[in-house]
């Protein structure tokens, strides 16, 4: 369905998006994962037509889109801040699309209808956008977007100005309803916990480019990278040296000298990231002096040396804890492929 | 299918992000060749004739000059320090203390800085004719001339210094209190050197405005004294010498435009759009707070409705008999006066019914309100995202607000022939005094439309001409409305350009007022107030339509 191929992008002279390309396929929710000022947003407004890119190519079931100007793209756009206009009521804003498309009336209401039951707004045809609150102003942008039956829907962090409430189940009714609608997605975000909630697959942003690509699943078990796992909090990512003593890889860190797996091959002394990760199977050995303890409900999280873990049972400060961990290379340096 | 076709038609002319659907050069065509042709090339002529008429090297030209200037500042000074003694004590009335009727009584001060100057002419006049105070002395014209300007003007010491004393944080006062600073000492070191700047811009544009002032020295000087403004006029219409009318603009032009960038300095750093305000009013406490309330606040109140009620009253009262056909003498109430607009009394050719003053005004206003809007709209367009065109162009665009009216007047006649002037040259010269409000007035509203909207129209399938239609357009419409309403006033009450191009058959309602005031007899003067008070009627009206505008 939707292809970008080799997009590059830059502003005043800043390169932004160096190189895109990536693939949504039928029925697929793409989350696009990146920190701000990543270039996330960019991209949306590249493939929305908002924008042109330097370079490169945007096409939809194989058609280029470089001609196509925005409206006549279909594809619908759910922003941050809503966007919803203010001198039209709820109905109008929904029906806005529609009338586009130059519906006759009477479907137009019907559309309009089932798709506030869908989003929970029953009756709220005549409302004012200023007399909503953020949730349900952004469940009508959903419903505007929804209406004229875009091709592909694109989110631009559209649960970002929720507070936690209201974001866990507006995010639980778009989940569904992406399942449902069996529309292709392309879901923007900085925030991990709605990339694995929603993501087939996640795109990680970095820097212009794209650092990571997988299912939620891949990335957990495998971030390969150090910017990777620091973002979706898998460990604690710390530095080492590398050390070869007879046929076993060791790794020498501040948190003391562990046993390296590694299908790359490692010089001595080379400077590798690892990615220390808390569990109870793990092969290796930790011992720690709590610096600092944080209550956090049914756990306890100790600090040290800028390294977070977790424990039970509550230890005193400056208490000697043993752990055990898993250690992984991120071989940040090596080779990757997408 | 369907969609390619479009695509094909539509896709030819996108050229990549359709933001600007027309491109600026077209939007600045029409407003740049406007300024051009009525405000810069007239201003043009004007310096051209000061140099080739050696009218700077005559004697008398200059003798004239330096008494006119010296007037010119001597009035404006004074009628400043007089606003500032009314206005001081008003605002820090209106700040420090809640007491009844306080929202009404501010309203009431802010309502004679939006009245045409004739109407506050006729009404200051008015007060005189009253029976209360006629058998007082007549006192000299300037200082009826310096009561109007306090009047005019009061309102803006009110507001600028009560916006600055709003934004001070009560707490400096106590804090200097606990560290030992006595009343005076609070108002020497701290309240004094915080509200300076806004005091300084107070009085910068105090200044400009009385420096200026063209309607209330005409008419209420009685002819003996002449500003700067007045005497170009003079000089044009009744004393011909264009030279000197050209040297004298000359001179205005240079001394406002001074000021006015004085004042721009001023009011630069006294504001902070987005510091806190504080309430610092409350209820009169001790016996002086409770003594300087009730007595400032009575002597606010009269100041400012004496002559709003006077005009009225006086429009429908008879005090003395007629000359002519009438030898019925009636003392009191009478509608006559307003009968009599209706009448064409002298049945002399170019003379009309004064009623038909008013029709030329409203057909003026509205035109005015139409040049206005399509030169304002594109200009406001182009202004709400600067590129560095807009940063050039800006200031140019503004500039008409520095330059006079009666300097406004002088340029369109130098330019295009007295004789030449069509009626088309009076809304054109109300558009040009227009045309900076309008713009103000529409920017705003234009640049607070986010980018958000049209994109989202644009993602739902709406063409930059239909994001325009269906977006912009209603959105700006309140704006449109507001602007609208400032070009109709503006225009109805504008006098001294309009004098100095209106033809006799012609007159607008602030010009036949004027004309009314200046012939002897009780009917003339009658009817001048009965036009001043229809005049002021339609202000407020527009005032009201404003205030209700800014509330919805």
């Amino acid at each position: 369905m939707l292809e970008v191929k080799n997009i590059f992008k830059s502003y005043a002279g800043q390169p932004l998006l160096k190189n895109i390309s990536f693939k949504i396929k039928k029925a697929e929710t793409v989350c696009l994962l990146g920190a701000s000022g990543s270039g996330k947003s960019t991209l949306l407004q590249l493939i929305a037509g908002l924008e042109k890119p330097d370079a490169g190519m945007i096409r939809f079931n194989g058609a280029d889109l470089a001609q196509t100007p925005p409206h006549l793209r279909d594809f619908g756009l759910v922003f941050q801040d809503y966007g919803l206009f203010p001198h039209l009521n709820i109905y109008e804003n929904i029906a806005f699309g529609l009338k586009m498309k130059n519906k006759p009336a009477a479907e137009i209401q019907a559309r309009v209808s089932a798709l506030l039951t869908q989003v929970n707004l029953t009756g709220f045809e005549q409302r004012k956008v200023t007399e909503l609150s953020g949730g349900e102003q952004q469940r009508v942008a959903l419903a505007r977007a929804l209406a004229p039956n875009p091709r592909l829907m694109m989110f631009d962090e559209p649960l970002g100005a929720l507070d936690k409430n209201h974001k866990e189940s507006l995010l639980n009714e778009l989940r569904a309803l992406l399942r449902r609608e069996k529309i292709p997605a392309l879901y923007v975000t900085h925030d991990q916990e709605e990339a694995f909630a929603l993501a087939d697959c996640i795109l990680l942003l970095h820097d212009g480019q794209i650092i990571r690509a997988g299912t939620p699943e891949e990335i957990w078990n495998d971030p390969r990278s150090a910017v990777a796992a620091k973002f979706f909090g898998v460990g604690n990512v710390v530095t080492g040296a590398i050390k070869l003593t007879g046929k076993k890889t060791q790794v020498e860190t501040e948190f003391g000298t562990f046993n390296l797996y590694c299908k790359y091959k490692h010089k001595p002394n080379e400077s590798v990231s690892v990615l220390i990760r808390q569990c109870d199977d793990g092969s290796e050995a930790l011992k720690l002096k709590v610096e600092d303890l944080l209550f956090k409900q049914d756990q306890f999280q100790a600090q040290s040396r800028g390294a977070f873990f977790f424990v039970k049972e509550k230890p005193k400060l400056g208490q000697l804890i043993r752990l055990r961990v898993k250690v992984e290379c991120l071989h940040e340096n090596s080779e990757e492929k997408y | 299918m369907n969609l390619d076709k479009r695509i094909a038609q539509e896709g030819q002319a996108y050229g990549g992000p359709a933001r600007w659907p027309i491109s600026r050069f077209i939007l600045w065509a029409l407003p740049s060749a406007f300024l051009l042709a009525f405000f810069f090339y007239p201003l043009v002529k004007i310096f051209a004739l000061t140099f080739e008429a050696q009218a700077l090297t005559a004697q008398e030209n200059l003798q004239i000059v330096w008494r006119v200037t010296r007037f010119t500042f001597y009035q404006a000074a004074l009628s400043t320090l007089l606003t500032l003694a009314l206005g001081l004590p008003a605002a820090f009335l209106f700040a420090r203390f809640n007491f009844w009727g306080k929202s009404f009584l501010r309203a009431l001060t802010a309502i004679p800085f939006m009245l045409p100057t004739v109407v506050v002419a006729a009404a200051f006049n008015s007060i005189l004719q009253l029976p209360v105070f006629s058998a007082l002395r007549q006192p000299a014209p300037l200082t009826l001339i310096l009561l109007a300007h306090v009047f005019y003007n009061a309102t803006i010491v009110i507001r600028i210094l009560g916006a600055a004393l709003a934004q001070l944080d009560p707490k400096l006062e106590q804090v200097s209190r606990s560290l030992g600073a006595n009343g005076a000492q609070v108002w020497h070191e701290i309240l004094l050197p915080l509200l300076k700047p806004a005091l300084l811009s107070a009085v910068l544009l105090i200044f400009i405005l009385d420096f200026t002032s063209f309607g209330v020295i005409l008419l209420l000087g009685g002819g003996k004294v002449s500003t700067l403004e007045v005497e170009i006029y003079l000089r044009v219409l009744k004393l011909p010498n264009l030279p000197l009318a050209a040297l004298l603009a000359i001179l205005q032009l240079v001394f406002t435009l001074i000021f006015s960038i004085l004042y721009a300095q001023a009011l630069r750093r006294s504001s902070h759009p987005t510091a806190p305000r504080f309430s610092i009013a409350r209820p009169p406490q001790t016996l002086r707070e409770k003594i300087f309330v009730g007595v400032f606040s009575i002597l606010l109140l009269s100041f400012f409705s004496l002559p709003l009620i006077s005009l009225p009253f006086r429009s429908v009262l008879r005090l003395e008999a007629d000359r002519g056909d009438r030898a019925q003498v009636q003392i009191g109430l009478t509608t006559e006066y307003y009968q009599e607009l209706f009448i064409n009394r002298r049945n002399a050719l170019f003379y009309v019914p004064p009623i038909q003053a008013a029709i030329n005004s409203i057909v003026i206003a509205s035109l005015t309100v139409l040049f206005s809007l399509a030169l304002g709209i594109p200009t406001a367009w182009a202004l709400a995202k600067p590129t560095n065109l807009e940063k050039i162009l800006d200031p140019l665009i503004m500039l008409p607000l520095g330059s006079s009216a009666v300097m406004l007047g002088l340029g369109l006649i130098l330019t295009y022939g007295r004789a030449l002037a069509s009626p088309i040259f009076i809304p054109i010269a109300h558009t040009l005094i227009a045309l900076p409000f309008v713009i103000r007035a529409l920017q705003p509203a234009i640049a607070s439309i986010p980018e958000r909207l049209r994109q989202s129209a644009s993602v739902l399938g709406a063409s930059p001409w239909r994001v325009w239609r269906l977006i912009d357009f209603p959105i700006l419409r309140r704006a449109a409305l507001t602007a609208a309403t400032f070009a109709f006033t503006i225009s109805l009450g504008e006098f001294g350009a309009t004098l100095l191009l209106s033809r006799p058959e012609l007159p607008t309602i602030p010009v036949a007022i004027a004309r009314f005031l200046s012939q002897a007899g009780g009917l003339n003067y009658g009817q001048a107030m009965a036009m001043s008070t229809i005049l002021m009627a339609l202000t407020l009206a527009g005032i009201l339509l404003l205030e209700k505008d800014h509330h919805a």
